[in-house]
């Protein structure tokens, strides 16, 4: 599997990219004649796969995608370590990584744009973008949906609107999500309540890998749960508009109250994760995303000035422990992992 | 802040005032939902399905009463086989006939975790490409009248508001291609 090297973002700034690091709209989808992923037979998985597959690859030749070379990915061909840089890099989710079913994800050459099959539904298709921009995310979602959707029938009810496996999903099957960054919410013990008001607001909180995952270096998903009654648009707007640029509004302030009353604090907290990041030996995942997120704190609120943002934001993903054993070229245990996160972070920030 | 009841971080913070008197309550979740506290929207939906999924025929034979629960329980699909028992234990359908087979049970429950809808409006199959532009279409020169009047500029305002107008003609008089609407089920 070719993965490209590096993250190709944060090469140019993105729309508040202070605050949101990625946004992504994925949709869910299954396709018509078959049953949903949990009840089908791997004759019919098999199936799935075949269409899909036929589906996905013609995209490329197709004149309205032709920017859309996909990659297929068959996940029981892949090794672990493959899977596992797939699942950090948000290109296929935990529980495609750990299913036992026939199951594949196809990619896009600029890995914005995923599609798992046989996932919990047959499909679920993600279009990943920097910054908050999830308007242009949406358009290139729906062309890609109407191409695949030109050659497979959808299951679909006028009542229900696209069915899905879990109810949860039905209707679109949009799902808006974005990756924010709120340390200065953190530090100032108001985490807890953008929690409160996400789930008045019915919207989902979870961590940095999604679904059951705390949250890692002060990074937290938010994404709508209503999917239903709502058009697409719709959803989008009051996201988009309305809901995330509170959020935003929220942490900015925090950080500028940071700024004027606890100035000795806020640079105590950057230096020292900065010190350790350039001196330690050994790194723990953990210790390392939450040291990043403090420096990534300090650089935007221009505390440092000889610490590139683009190269924080790379570490995120440079440190996970797939990407450190891709780095390596070989398999790592637990303590030469926290070696070469230490190594590779030093590199960087020296 | 952590629960009053164990070590866990606190989620539900209730505050009562009584006779001048404030008493502060912090519950970890599991102790929320313990002491009847609802957080909607937050439950796995197979909990969710046992508080709340009493088809209406259950209801008139005394609410969540054994009887009209193990009768619905009961309920299989012709299209997978799967019973309505199975589904509430995964939270997960087999087929796209489960939602024709367990409708009844399944409305209430979709009801509840979308925010009291019941119908969906948007995208649908073959029509939905246009329809779906044409939301965007709509949202862009919506943007671009109001940009419009914030600089004064009330020709090209007036201009845009007759294309949103005749758009808003165009798709109240069904000239789309409705033939499709009902295409596939």
């Amino acid at each position: 599997m070719e993965l490209i090297p590096e993250s190709t973002w944060d090469n140019e700034p993105a729309p508040h990219s202070d605050v949101v690091m990625s946004c992504r709209v994925r949709l869910a989808r299954n396709i018509a004649g078959f049953p949903f992923v949990n009840r089908a037979s791997e004759t019919q998985c098999n199936e799935v796969m075949r269409t899909a597959r036929e589906v996905l690859l013609a995209m490329g030749n197709n004149d309205d995608n032709g920017d859309c070379q996909m990659m297929w990915v068959d996940l029981n061909n892949s090794t672990t370590r493959d899977r596992r840089l797939l699942v950090e890099r948000h290109l296929i989710s935990r529980n495609l990584d750990e299913s036992k079913t026939r199951r594949a994800v196809a990619i896009s050459e600029d890995e914005t744009l995923s599609v798992m099959v046989n996932e919990e539904d047959h499909l679920r298709m993600q279009v990943l973008a920097p910054g908050l921009e999830l308007g242009g995310a949406l358009e290139r979602i729906n062309t890609v949906d109407d191409a695949v959707e030109s050659r497979v029938d959808y299951a679909f009810s006028p009542r229900w609107g696209y069915l899905t496996a879990c109810p949860t999903n039905v209707g679109t099957g949009v799902r808006f999500s974005v990756m924010l960054h709120l340390p200065a919410l953190k530090i100032t013990n108001e985490i807890e309540r953008v929690r409160r008001a996400a789930r008045d607001l019915h919207l989902a909180v979870r961590g940095y890998y999604g679904e059951g995952t705390e949250s890692a270096g002060d990074f937290y998903q938010i994404s709508n749960q209503v999917t239903l009654g709502r058009t697409e648009v719709d959803l989008l707007d009051e996201f988009e508009q309305n809901i995330i640029p509170q959020i935003i509004a929220y942490e900015q302030e925090a950080r500028s109250i940071l700024a004027k009353r606890s100035e000795p604090l806020l640079d105590d907290r950057t230096h020292r994760a900065l010190a350790i990041l350039r001196n330690a030996r050994l790194l723990g995942l953990e210790e390392a995303m939450k040291l990043l997120s403090r420096v990534r704190l300090g650089v935007l609120m221009q505390r440092l000035d000889d610490v590139p943002l683009k190269a924080v934001n790379q570490l995120f993903l440079q440190v996970q422990p797939a990407h450190l054993q891709l780095h390596a070229g070989d398999d790592l245990n637990a303590d030469q992992l926290r070696e070469a996160r230490a190594d590779l972070v030093r590199k960087t920030m020296a | 802040m952590k629960c009053d009841l164990c070590n866990k971080p606190a989620v539900v913070h209730e505050v009562t005032v009584k006779n001048g008197q404030k008493n502060e309550v912090h519950l970890c979740e599991d102790h929320a939902a313990e002491s009847g506290i609802a957080m909607p929207g937050h439950q796995p939906i197979n909990q969710l399905l046992t508080q709340f999924v009493v088809s209406p025929a259950d209801a008139t034979q005394g609410g969540t009463g054994k009887k009209g629960t193990q009768r619905s329980s009961r309920k299989v699909c012709d299209g997978c086989g799967m019973t309505f028992a199975q589904f509430r234990q995964s939270g997960i359908l087999g087929c796209a006939e489960c939602y024709e087979a367990f409708a009844e049970q399944l409305s209430i429950l979709i009801q509840r975790t979308q925010g009291g809808a019941t119908h969906h409006v948007g995208k649908s199959p073959r029509r939905a490409g246009k329809s779906l532009d044409r939301q965007l279409e709509r949202q862009r020169l919506i943007k671009q009248l109001d940009a419009a009047v914030d600089a004064e500029q009330y020709e090209r305002a007036a201009k845009l508001r007759d294309m949103l107008n005749m758009m808003e003609v165009n798709d109240g008089d069904g000239s789309g291609d409705s033939s499709d609407e009902s295409r596939r089920s």
